[in-house]
């Protein structure tokens, strides 16, 4: 089992980037009064066929060569599950993939979210020529990070490669996802006054 | 009113930094975590910030870091592989976090390979 959410869904990202994607979008929805949180990424690479699909929950199937067992998508499932919640692939050749974990957050077995930003900046630093789109939404209120956006600023798409803009990256995503936990800037603020 | 990060203030980290892409040009040191389902649950991404971390703090510029997938020896995971221009690919093995000062600040900084993590070499 990967320790927590924000592994997970490192780890589902790059069964996308492995697909051929050349956009990859994460979004997570947290609703606090309903104790659910819901995490779907899809992505436009080559899709799975229907039987492919059927199967690839099952760890003895997957198209890579160099290990002959697959464990990202059984272990989310898995995780998801177990924990009272939701899992669903869908996928259509040449159009791409989306997959779907809900969870209940006061469950017991309900795994922690973990280090979001350090994730996002492994993919962005790992695969800088993909787009990624970030999205966190908690009771309506949202984050969003996109790729082209961060690389408009660098002015290339090298630069996200650098330790540098990454230290900078994960330090942002940080504070914005406190902002957002915490309920808007002002709040963000006082708490760090006080 | 503390200061909230914009992102356009990453501008600034790319001005000041100018020879922020030539990591990626040949010639300079890179640094390969392997990233797969295997490295991830064994800590991957861990090592991968704590790699950052250490750059930064000894403000080294002129590495590129890159990921890259599974590659079959699951059981050594997380592998880390230092390559510096001109000299054989270095693959440790097992790595955590704690040993990643001491490849940087020996291997990369000092030139000497960390023998007692290495799992393998490619000339």
């Amino acid at each position: 089992m990967l320790e927590d959410l924000s592994h997970s869904i490192l780890d589902i990202a790059e069964n996308a980037v492995n697909a051929e994607a050349t956009k990859i979008v994460i979004e997570i929805a947290e609703g606090l009064d309903e104790n659910k949180i819901t995490m779907i990424v899809s992505d436009n690479g080559k899709g799975m066929d229907e039987d492919l699909l059927s199967k690839i929950s099952d760890p003895f199937v997957t198209s890579r060569k160099t290990r002959r067992v697959g464990l990202g998508i059984p272990f989310l499932r898995q995780a998801a599950e177990g924990c009272d919640g939701f899992f669903e692939i869908r996928s259509s050749p040449g159009k791409g993939t989306s997959v779907t974990a809900s969870f209940r957050t006061d469950h017991i077995d309900c795994p922690p979210m973990g280090d979001l930003a350090a994730t996002l900046i492994t993919l962005l630093l790992g695969w800088p020529d993909k787009r990624w789109i970030f999205r966190y939404k908690i009771n309506g209120r949202q984050f969003e990070l996109d790729s082209d956006e961060i690389v408009r600023v660098l002015g290339d798409k090298e630069s996200l490669r650098s330790c540098e803009v990454a230290t900078w990256l994960k330090g942002w995503i940080d504070e914005n996802l406190s902002i957002l936990r915490l309920g808007g800037s002002d709040q963000y603020a006082q708490d760090k006054k006080s | 009113m503390p200061k909230i990060r914009n992102l356009e203030d990453l501008r600034k980290i790319k001005e000041s930094a100018k020879d922020l892409t030539a990591a990626r040009s040949g010639g300079r040191t890179r640094i390969i975590v392997g990233m797969g389902t295997c490295g991830i649950a064994a800590g991957a991404r861990e090592v991968m910030t704590a790699i950052l971390a250490e750059l930064e703090k000894r403000g080294i510029k002129d590495v590129a870091v890159e990921t890259t997938g599974c590659i079959g020896m699951c059981q050594f995971e997380p592998l880390v592989d230092v390559i510096r221009p001109g000299e054989p690919r270095i693959t440790y093995g097992n790595v955590s976090p704690e040993d990643v000062p001491r490849i940087i600040a020996e291997h990369l900084i000092n030139g000497n390979v960390v023998t007692d993590k290495v799992i393998g070499r490619t000339d």
